[in-house]
């Protein structure tokens, strides 16, 4: 359910409907803005910013600190992953003694 | 050389005296005098397809001057084609018909006339087959302005020059309001199939390469975004264009080519799954080979469409045994409607009759016929 | 960062999996039996299929594809109430484009077209709204639905119609709700669900809380899930890692999208504009209480329901489907008794072949083939053993 892609802010086409413009690969369209906006984030802070896109609406801004944690917990894995490895193999030779 | 010469020889006689009014590209434009000698409404009406003076006015100067021919230009009910020129160019007569409607009519990269055109020689050439000639059959829209007309009919004529091919027979006809979607167009084509080329859907082989001349999608994604439904900034460029040139120059290697398609309608996912089932194998892509646009991939992801099954209209997929592969690669890369062909799969024996996508993610899933159009999605 | 291909790396995924490989093969000794982890979301579902993820997984980990699909679950009655909307000739009927081939009971809203009525695509309810402005003899009806992730738009959506003063623009409410779905499938009899994904962009609207229930009252591990194929193979790990541990929470692997509390904009404007309705009926899952929205009294003047006679007829599911059973992961799509017989994409009866999204159409569609073979050839044989 809710198709919904990342794209980049590029221009702000109407503060007050409020309307910006979205980048998504090259592709741009029209996007409602209000679901991301409030006195702390008035329309023009938002130019560069990431948001998801559903329906022509942006309903959410998309926090890159917390997309780079996730991506690092899996490199994490990866090194965990690793270790084992290393671990496994060492006990081998061990065991081999 | 029939078709060189219909190109260069354009002073038969009905055709020379009304060239100079339309044929050039100067004389299309609105307002020029080309256009005053025509029926003093600037629309096609129910009469330009009485059969009376209206209709032959429109056939003289728009048409026969603007495919400037000496086939059409003898104005005949039908065109006359030597044999003997043709016998000389192979043993085999291909022939081919289609039909074109588009919306809207003039859309980035193309227009309805270059897609008649492009199409019916694709037709022709991912046979193997030269083609030479075609026809032009077009139903027309009452209210269609004359200038639109003519736009589309010079966009034919530049093509047809492109491609080599002459377009030596036609008709048209006028519909009331609302019985046509502005103009409809069929083009029937004939080529000639060199000897010793068989090329055959039915002839892939595990172990054979899939190779496709560029990248996909391209005339799919810009109709979607040129019909404007959908509020998206023009930025696609559709594909369309003739691939006789570089069909001649992938035959001219003498690699074997066991099986050839244009990908239109339905895209490559329908091409493939033509193979597919009439050779009995398996025709297995690899995602991050498929050569996509990063605008198309964008429009893709905004509507939850498919990228493997938008239509193309200037791309072919061809199978060929896999030794011969960089032979042909490196053909048609040196060709300007091949630079960016690319292996995209292999065949396999098993799952016989189905294609199978590897995705760059590591898994893998059947691409199977598409069942009615693709629409895009919310969920 | 673009958010897209960096959560589609195979790599990754590989270490994923053998991580996944791991953890299943601990909880399996635990418990014994298949690991079922239900994705709620016909989003999931999609990705599921269009990665081939479910042919990656280590053995005895089952995906149940849940009934988050907001186009399949649509009941044939309120298709047929779209179409009598579509076929009066003040209406120009505008509708997102998955919802055009969904049946009814007599005709769907393409079918509708071809027979003359003005129905048109849109990507945005406020590209409904446009054709509204630009029509103003003509009365625009959008077909509102879609979970919580598309209330938001099409609230605000219409409070914009009514601060421009488009009086000719209204809604045909068909929003539902997902937290008492959810409910209703843990409470049905045979559920044997052992794990959900929760969906990603209904949360990044209503926040992590209304799914705490799912881990609380049910025992059920529930992790907070995106899109892209890393996420759906992170949060398998994540449910398998609390089974594992014994834990049950609610956990939120989507965190660069879903703001622990939702957003709070958006859950204003679905508040302001409507209200939750007594009941809904679900294809497939019949009636759920509480399980849909309507448009609050105020908003009458935008509101189809109240400005044009609705035929509002009950229309049965067809009897030999078997699409609750599947949603429930009672039975696998294929083991369903028309599953590629009567019900294929081209003449879906159920719920589950109407959308692209839905399970059926989806192992239909993306590699269900050898199945639906297999499947007609038994009903030939069957046949074949009945005429003899």
């Amino acid at each position: 359910m809710c198709l919904g892609i990342p794209g980049q802010i590029v221009e702000i086409r109407d503060p007050a409907t409020p309307m910006a413009l979205v980048d998504v690969a090259g592709v741009r369209r029209e996007v409602n803005i209000a679901c991301i906006i409030d006195d702390e984030h008035p329309p023009e802070s938002c130019i560069g910013e990431w948001v998801l896109v559903h329906v022509g609406f942006a309903m959410s801004r998309i926090d890159p600190e917390e997309a780079r944690k996730t991506l690092a917990l899996l490199e994490e894995l990866g090194e965990v992953q690793e270790e084992l490895a290393i671990m496994r193999e060492t006990q081998e030779l061990a065991g081999q003694r | 050389m029939s078709a060189d010469h219909a190109e260069h020889n354009g002073n038969g006689g009905a055709a020379a005296s009304a060239a100079t009014a339309a044929a050039s590209p100067g004389g299309v434009a609105a307002g020029s005098d080309g256009l005053v000698r025509q029926p003093p409404k600037r629309t096609i009406t129910l009469a330009h397809g009485s059969g009376g003076k209206a209709m032959q006015d429109l056939i003289r100067d728009v048409f026969v001057a603007g495919f400037d021919n000496p086939l059409l230009g003898a104005l005949e009910d039908q065109a006359r084609v030597e044999l003997a020129e043709l016998l000389q160019r192979g043993d085999r007569l291909a022939f081919t018909t289609d039909s074109y409607v588009v919306d809207p009519l003039f859309f980035p990269g193309g227009d309805i006339g270059k897609l008649a055109v492009s199409g019916t020689v694709n037709d022709l050439a991912v046979g193997g087959a030269r083609p030479l000639f075609l026809s032009c059959g077009m139903i027309m829209e009452e209210g269609l302005p004359i200038d639109e007309l003519q736009k589309v009919v010079e966009s034919m004529r530049a093509t047809a020059q492109q491609a080599g091919v002459a377009i030596v027979t036609g008709d048209t006809k006028v519909v009331h309001k609302g019985a046509a979607d502005k103009l409809f167009i069929n083009t029937a084509g004939i080529g000639v199939i060199p000897a010793g080329v068989d090329i055959r859907a039915e002839r892939a082989q595990p172990g054979d390469v899939i190779i496709v001349n560029g990248f996909i999608g391209d005339h799919g994604a810009a109709i979607v975004d040129a019909r404007g439904e959908l509020a998206l900034q023009h930025v696609i460029e559709s594909d369309c264009q003739p691939l006789n040139g570089l069909v001649e120059a992938m035959l001219e290697t003498g690699v074997d080519i066991h099986c050839m398609r244009d990908a239109t309608r339905g895209g490559i996912a329908t091409v493939l799954n033509e193979f597919a089932s009439a050779s009995n194998t398996c025709m297995r892509l690899r995602e991050e080979a498929l050569p996509l646009r990063e605008e198309v991939r964008g429009m893709c992801e905004i509507l939850g469409l498919d990228p493997l099954y938008l239509a193309n209209e200037g791309k072919l997929v061809a199978v060929v045994a896999a030794q011969d592969a960089d032979r042909l690669l490196n053909a048609m890369r040196a060709h300007p409607a091949g630079g960016d062909a690319a292996i995209i799969g292999e065949v396999s024996a098993d799952p016989a009759g189905t294609v199978v996508l590897h995705t760059a993610f590591g898994g893998e899933r059947i691409i199977d016929v598409l069942v009615g159009e693709q629409l895009p999605r919310i969920c | 960062m673009k958010f897209v291909d960096e959560f589609r790396d195979p790599q990754k995924a590989k270490l994923l999996i053998e991580r996944i490989g791991a953890l299943a093969e601990q909880v399996l000794k635990q418990r014994g039996g298949p690991i079922r982890l239900m994705e709620f979301c016909g989003g999931h579902t999609h990705t599921i299929f269009r990665y081939g993820i479910a042919g990656m997984l280590p053995e005895g980990i089952e995906l149940v594809h849940g009934p988050g699909c907001p186009v399949c679950v649509l009941p044939m009655g309120r298709v047929d109430d779209c179409v009598a909307l579509a076929e009066r000739q003040e209406v120009i009927f505008t509708t997102f484009g998955d919802a055009m081939r969904v049946p009814g009971s007599r005709k769907s809203l393409l079918q509708a077209k071809a027979d003359g009525a003005d129905v048109r695509m849109v990507y945005s309810p406020m590209d409904a709204l446009a054709l509204a402005r630009q029509n103003p003899d003509r009365e625009v009806v959008f077909f509102a639905l879609g979970f919580e992730t598309t209330m938001p738009s099409t609230a605000l959506t219409v409070m914009q119609a009514r601060r421009e003063g488009i009086g000719n623009f209204s809604l045909f409410c068909n929003h539902i709700t997902t937290v008492p779905t959810i409910k209703a499938i843990l409470d049905s009899p045979g559920m044997n669900i052992d794990a959900f994904l929760a969906p990603g962009h209904v949360s990044m609207v209503i926040g992590m809380e209304p799914f705490r229930f799912v881990a609380e009252d049910y025992g059920r591990p529930i992790v907070i899930t995106g899109f892209e194929p890393l996420d759906i193979l992170q949060s398998i790990w994540m449910l398998l890692k609390q089974m594992a541990e014994g834990r049950c929470e609610v956990e939120n692997q989507y965190a660069r999208v879903v703001p622990p509390k939702g957003n709070a904009a958006a859950l204003k404007a679905i508040a302001e504009v409507y209200e939750i309705r007594e009941f809904f009926e679900w294809r497939g899952l019949g009636s759920i209480d509480h399980s849909g929205v309507r448009m609050r009294e105020g908003w009458a003047e935008h509101d189809a329901e109240r400005k044009f006679p609705i035929p509002n007829l009950k229309i049965a599911d067809p009897r030999s489907c078997q699409c609750g059973e599947v949603l429930k992961g009672a039975i696998k799509p294929w083991e369903c008794k028309v599953f590629g017989t009567q019900c294929t994409p081209q003449t879906p009866l159920g719920a589950l072949m109407v959308s692209s999204e839905g399970a059926c159409a989806a192992y239909y569609n993306f590699g269900g083939i050898r199945q639906v073979q297999e499947k007609q050839q038994q009903a030939a044989a069957e046949t074949g053993e009945g005429t003899a």
